[in-house]
């Protein structure tokens, strides 16, 4: 209960109860990322029962009864009779996934480079920068595209859909991870001259328990910064190729691929099939680069 | 300076070889190529001649010489989709994807720059503030619901404009240009806005935060004192003044308009080089794949060298600091 109140009380904390920016977009993701989680549970249907669909509720307006079966529903359907609520909502999982799983690939290859580059230093420090250093001169999302190609020419032809998930993954992680290795290399450099790790050494603990339980927890803050932005990042990403077509499959649609597929009925009128999924992916992008925002003012002692 | 330079041209050429072995190993190690060119009735005596056809009994290093060598000479290998040389592929999809990144870079940086110095001037103007905040909202927004947003306004709603593709093309020596047509300046209009609101935005802010440091400057209040006309001083005096890292910021921007050139590409259905490397990629058709990593790393490795050139040239700063570092 002590702990809870001074944790209540702390800077960190309390920057964050007086930011309503803060507040308003860290509810909006909870409230997304439930949904998602929940899915099945909170969905009216499941768009990928093809026994609960019914070709007749096809293209039913949102919010209005269908004209052939009388059944409403809230987001309106696409050709299948789909319900478009459901399909967001399972939509979202698929999102949120490969953005959760493609910033954790990068975060743990990123922080793990770094911390080596940083404190063993020499040739291995420039082989990984160097490497670094070329990625980085091109655009994240050609080279997700490009690794996402090759993986695709790797995997035999009938697991594609299948792998496509994870490579996804693969493609965008290692697309993102520079950022992490470039912030935790310059933290380390600062730390490793510091008289703690002296200490460490002095008492004989090995190089990578000085690298992992000492200097990690210390270079820690600004990678949980990066991390919430490259989250709306590896959103962004993911969406945008899926919605080239080189990304989730049609049989697991993620936002991107909900909203390829919405673009075909945009000419002849059915906008709900679009709007909805697009509305989404902002909201979800938005509130965390917001988030992310925040907690780099939060995060930073030279902006108090 | 000389041996500055030469050490940056130096790496910039291990850099354009690493690339050129990732595209060789695509070809390589990605599908078999023996498998992808013979058909199902084959003998292990067509295999092997075609092998050796192939120079792929050679050792890999070998192989990856005379793969450069070709490259160099505009032989890109063979389309495994359309089974023709990627090379004139390319050339002929070329002229679209440089229309349109010429395009949108002069509206990225005209309109960027405008709205900037109205922006700076007029800083606490409902009209710039509300710029601003639109502009904050127009980062955020994903290019490519940018560009769906603006098919939906003037190609389905209004009508006034098409919804994909370039419009009839004229062509000009080998050059397939929609700028002499109606219907291709037309056709231009959308995909332009879609692929330079980003840089636009990012021209503005940087011409704005340049703008009102340098109005505050002692040379533009000597200029007031003077009694010069406003306009005078705004454009004359100040502008000149932030264009110099405007102008290497666009430059930087170039790589990026070509590569993002893929995604407005695809929704506007714009037959340019980033369609067809997102056509390659659904069809996993590695020759146009390599070829596009190719062209586009040493369009991106390029602009690096020359920009990182060029600077060193303007600022006598970066000069010394590297001889006092070496000496």
């Amino acid at each position: 209960m002590q702990r809870l109140q001074s944790a209540w009380n702390s800077d960190f904390v309390w920057s964050f109860r007086h930011s309503p920016v803060a507040v308003i977009s860290l509810s909006m993701v909870i409230l997304l990322v439930l949904a998602a989680v929940f899915a099945p549970l909170v969905a009216p249907y499941n768009p990928f029962d093809p026994s609960t669909l019914n070709l007749m509720n096809g293209f039913s307006k949102p919010m209005e009864p269908n004209a052939f079966t009388g059944d409403v529903f809230w987001l309106g359907t696409d050709d299948q009779g789909r319900d478009v609520f459901s399909t967001i909502l399972y939509g979202m999982r698929i999102s949120l996934f490969v953005g959760f799983t493609a910033v954790l690939f990068a975060l743990v290859l990123g922080v793990t480079l770094g911390l080596i580059a940083g404190y063993v230093g020499g040739w291995t420090e420039t082989a990984i920068m160097r490497v670094a250093d070329v990625q980085l001169t091109f655009p994240a999302i050609l080279v997700a595209m490009l690794i996402f190609g090759i993986a695709k020419g790797i995997t035999p032809v009938h697991m594609r859909d299948e792998m496509a998930i994870w490579v996804l993954i693969v493609a965008i992680g290692l697309s993102d991870w520079v950022q992490f290795a470039r912030v935790v290399r310059g933290a380390t450099l600062v730390e490793k001259n510091k008289e703690y790790v002296q200490a460490a050494k002095l008492i004989g603990r090995s190089r990578s328990a000085i690298m992992v339980k000492h200097i990690l927890p210390n270079v820690l803050s600004p990678v949980l910064v990066i991390a919430t932005i490259s989250l709306a990042l590896a959103i962004i990403a993911e969406a945008t190729l899926s919605f080239l077509g080189v990304g989730a499959p049609p049989t697991q649609p993620s936002l991107g691929t909900l909203i390829r597929i919405g673009q075909g009925y945009l000419f002849s009128g059915e906008w709900w099939i679009i709007l909805f999924p697009a509305i989404t992916l902002l909201v979800l992008a938005l509130s965390v680069n917001l988030l992310g925002d925040w907690l780099r003012d939060a995060l930073n002692p030279k902006l108090r | 300076m000389l041996i500055y330079s030469l050490r940056r041209i130096f790496q910039s050429i291990i850099v354009l070889l690493v690339v050129g072995l990732v595209a060789f190993s695509m070809f390589r190690f990605v599908g078999d190529p023996i498998d992808n060119m013979l058909g199902q009735e084959r003998t292990d005596a067509d295999i092997e001649r075609l092998r050796t056809e192939l120079g792929l009994d050679q050792p890999f290093i070998v192989q990856y010489g005379k793969f450069l060598s070709n490259a160099a000479t505009g032989n890109l290998g063979v389309s495994y989709r359309q089974g023709r040389p990627v090379a004139s592929i390319l050339l002929e999809r070329a002229p679209a994807t440089l229309e349109l990144a010429a395009v949108s870079g002069l509206f990225a940086m005209i309109v960027g720059v405008g709205l900037g110095v109205f922006t700076a001037i007029r800083r606490h103007g409902f009209a710039a503030n509300f710029i601003m905040t639109v502009s904050l909202i127009g980062v955020s927004l994903p290019t490519f619901l940018i560009g769906i947003l603006l098919i939906y306004l003037f190609a389905v709603e209004l009508g006034w404009l098409p919804s994909f593709g370039r419009g009839e093309t004229v062509m000009v020596g080998g050059w397939s240009t929609g700028f002499l047509t109606a219907s291709g300046l037309k056709a231009l209009i959308l995909p332009s806005i879609t692929l330079g609101l980003y840089q636009m935005t990012l021209i503005m802010r940087l011409v704005r935060s340049e703008m009102l440091e340098v109005l505050r400057a002692d040379y533009i209040r000597f200029a007031r004192a003077r009694g010069l006309r406003e306009r005078a001083i705004n454009f004359r005096h100040a502008l000149k003044n932030t264009m110099v890292p405007v102008i290497t910021i666009t430059g930087l921007q170039l790589g990026s308009i070509i590569a993002f050139a893929i995604i407005t590409e695809t929704v506007f259905q714009w037959p340019g080089v980033g369609l067809l490397f997102i056509n390659a990629i659904q069809f996993v058709d590695i020759p146009v794949m390599a070829a596009y990593l190719m062209l586009i790393s040493v369009m991106f490795v390029g602009i690096n060298l020359i920009v990182d050139l060029l600077y060193f040239a303007i600022d006598p700063r970066l000069r010394v600091d590297t001889n006092a570092v070496e000496s």
